[in-house]
This record gives C-alpha cells, sequence and structure tokens, in this order.
C-alpha cells in the first residue's frame, strides 16, 4: 500500500484542480452567459455529455473476448429496466447486480 | 441530463418525505429533490468504498478523496492511479482532463442565486454533474439559493457516507465479487437517457455526441474525453451557425 502522505497529497492535488474547474469558469464565462451561441448550447449540451461519459466508461470492452458479454448484458438491462420503469436507482441496481452476478461467477477474468 | 421531476415525484418514496398541507421548508425540499439521486449514490459510493478496501488502501482514504475531491468518475480512476503510485503531476493533469467538462456548467448553474462568499464557495464546490443536472433545468427556477445549497449537501453526504460505508464493510465482501464499477456506467446510462429523452426532437445532438465518442477513441484513445467534448462542442456550434445562416437565407 502507498503511504500515507502520498495519499493525501494525491486527493488534495486532485481537490484543488477540480474545485478550480468548477468554480474558475464562472468569473471567465459569466458575461458570456447573454450571448445567442451559449443559449444554443447550453440546453443541447448535458445530453451530449451524458453520452460521451457512457463512452468513456465503456472504453475498455474487451471486444474480441467472451468477457465482452457481461457488460453488454448489464448495459441492456440498465436500458430495459430505465426505459419500462423509469425509475433511475432501481435501473442502476439491476444493470449493476447482472454484472456483478456475470463477472463473478461466469465471465470471471 | 438530469433524473426527471417525474421520476422524483412517482413511485419514489419522495413524495411522503414532506406533509403535504404545509409548506416544506427549504431543507425538506431539498431533501425531497435529492432523493432520487441520493439512491444512486449510495449504492455507487459503496460500490467506491468496496473497490478501494479491495485494492489494499486504507478506509480513511475513501472518506477523505469522496469528501474533498467528490467527483466519483475520477476517484474511481484514482484507485488505480495510487495503487500504482503514479507522480502527482500525473494525477493533477488526469484529473483536470477528467473534470474540465465542469467548465460547461458555469453557463447554466444558477450561482447568482447563491449569497455569500462561503455559500458560494461550497456551491461551485460541490458543483457535480448531478447536482447541475437538478438544478439548471426548468424546474429549479424557483429554487432559493438556500434549498441549491442544501441539495448539494444531501448529495455530498450520500457521497461520502456510501464511500465510507463500502470502505468499512469492503473487507467483508469476498474477493472474488467483481464488477461494482459498473454502477457508474449504468449511473451515466440513466442520465443519459433522461437527457435524451427531455429534448425528444432533437436526436442529432446525442447522435453527435456519439460520433465524436467514437472518433476520439480512434483518434485520440488516449484522451478519449477531452478530445470528444472538443468535437462535440466543434460539432454544436458548427451546426448552430449553418442552421442561422439557412434562417437568414431563407
Amino acid at each position: 500500500m502507498p503511504d500515507a502522505t502520498y495519499l493525501v497529497a494525491a486527493v488534495l492535488v486532485s481537490g484543488a484542480v477540480t474545485w478550480a474547474l468548477r468554480a474558475l469558469p464562472f468569473t471567465a464565462l459569466g458575461p458570456l452567459r447573454a450571448s445567442r451561441t451559449v443559449q444554443y448550447l447550453q440546453p443541447r449540451m448535458p445530453a451530449g455529455i451524458m453520452v460521451i461519459l457512457v463512452a468513456y466508461c465503456l472504453r475498455g470492452l474487451p471486444l474480441t473476448h467472451t468477457a465482452v458479454l457481461a457488460p453488454l448484458a448489464a448495459l441492456a438491462v440498465t436500458v430495459g429496466v430505465h426505459l419500462w420503469r423509469r425509475n433511475a436507482p432501481l435501473s442502476i441496481l439491476a444493470g449493476t447486480a447482472v454484472h456483478v452476478a456475470l463477472v463473478s461467477t461466469v465471465f470471471t477474468y | 441530463m438530469c433524473i426527471p421531476p417525474a421520476v422524483a415525484g412517482g413511485p419514489a418514496p419522495t413524495g411522503s418525505a414532506a406533509p403535504p398541507s404545509r409548506t416544506p421548508s427549504d431543507t425538506w425540499a431539498a431533501f425531497a429533490d435529492s432523493a432520487s439521486v441520493g439512491l444512486a449514490f449510495v449504492p455507487l459510493g459503496i460500490a467506491f468504498g468496496v473497490l478501494v478496501a479491495h485494492a489494499g488502501v486504507a478506509w480513511w482514504w475513501a472518506t477523505l478523496s469522496s469528501a474533498l475531491i467528490y467527483g466519483g468518475s475520477f476517484e474511481f480512476l484514482l484507485i488505480g492511479m495510487v495503487t500504482a503510485a503514479v507522480p502527482l503531476a500525473s494525477v493533477a493533469v488526469s484529473a483536470f482532463l477528467v473534470n474540465v467538462r465542469h467548465v460547461f456548467y458555469a453557463l447554466s448553474f444558477p450561482l447568482h442565486r447563491v449569497k455569500g462568499p462561503l455559500g458560494r464557495a461550497y456551491s461551485t464546490f460541490a458543483l457535480c454533474d448531478e447536482a447541475y443536472a437538478l438544478t439548471a433545468g426548468e424546474q429549479a427556477r424557483s429554487w432559493s439559493g438556500r434549498r441549491i445549497r442544501r441539495l448539494q449537501l444531501f448529495l455530498h453526504l450520500y457521497w461520502v457516507g456510501g464511500a465510507t460505508a463500502g470502505a468499512l464493510l469492503g473487507s467483508l465482501v469476498p474477493a472474488g465479487v467483481t464488477g461494482l464499477d459498473f454502477a457508474l456506467t449504468a449511473l451515466f446510462t440513466v442520465l443519459a437517457l433522461d437527457a435524451v429523452r427531455d429534448r425528444p426532437g432533437d436526436l442529432p445532438t446525442p447522435l453527435l455526441a456519439l460520433l465524436s465518442a467514437l472518433t476520439a477513441r480512434l483518434l485520440f484513445p488516449g484522451s478519449l474525453l477531452i478530445a470528444a467534448f472538443a468535437l462535440f462542442t466543434a460539432g454544436l456550434l458548427a451546426r448552430h451557425l449553418t442552421t442561422r445562416g439557412r434562417v437568414r437565407h431563407a
């Protein structure tokens, strides 16, 4: 296990960078809020950003291996349950449970 | 990109949180608003804590990380980085690349309603994806700064509580049980579905995002996230310019 000083330093560095990214743009981008371009972007960004984050999570899929079936099945269950019940926590729990079950038993790697 | 109010007020137990006859206080309202994301944050936090425990890192690190970084997706990545003891400069660059998307939230997060330097400091610190999702939409137009801050505090507490519980109980989960990290993929999948459904007439936007992600995956596999965001934003701007031109010619 890495030593405690390094572990704390890694958290502090990451925390500082993350907070700066969340706080500083308000001073820089605040005046842009009224611009028509920003008003075009603003309602369209959330859906795209979330789609990209999903793709990012799936970037390491083992495409040439049968183990790829576990995340794909879990993804199908997440989407299916969400379209069916529209209950976010339920969809997340269902998808994760399927993934844990498959990866821990059938597709161990 | 949020869990829509229809879900929060539907079968989830949020509707019964406040007596219907009285006007709920800001705290109660914030608690009700936070419930549906909270029900996702707690298992996700537990998953994070269990991964920390299984990586052989001390339990308190999960508490520290969830309290002071408070950026779920990056924290999952950070476990692997600290167990490999990568240099702090690489940690900083990775934190920047994974979280740089937050700069876009400054365009629409209602910070002007949050009063006082301390309140604003906390509100920007706790501006995670889900806090943005809940407060930047139509349904939050009337919320006070106090209610927004309380909502953020509840989400923060769910995350820290889940992570701490997971790290403490992690040793009880057999090492053969893996794959809990899928909770993050599932959370973003659900948020993406909700965000796409919020704008039913706007399928080109998620398609553009998907195309940007695939292009970034092929051309810049090492910096997928920022490349995909940049391509996506550029694509939206290009679309904005061409549609504006078309309107003008018509």
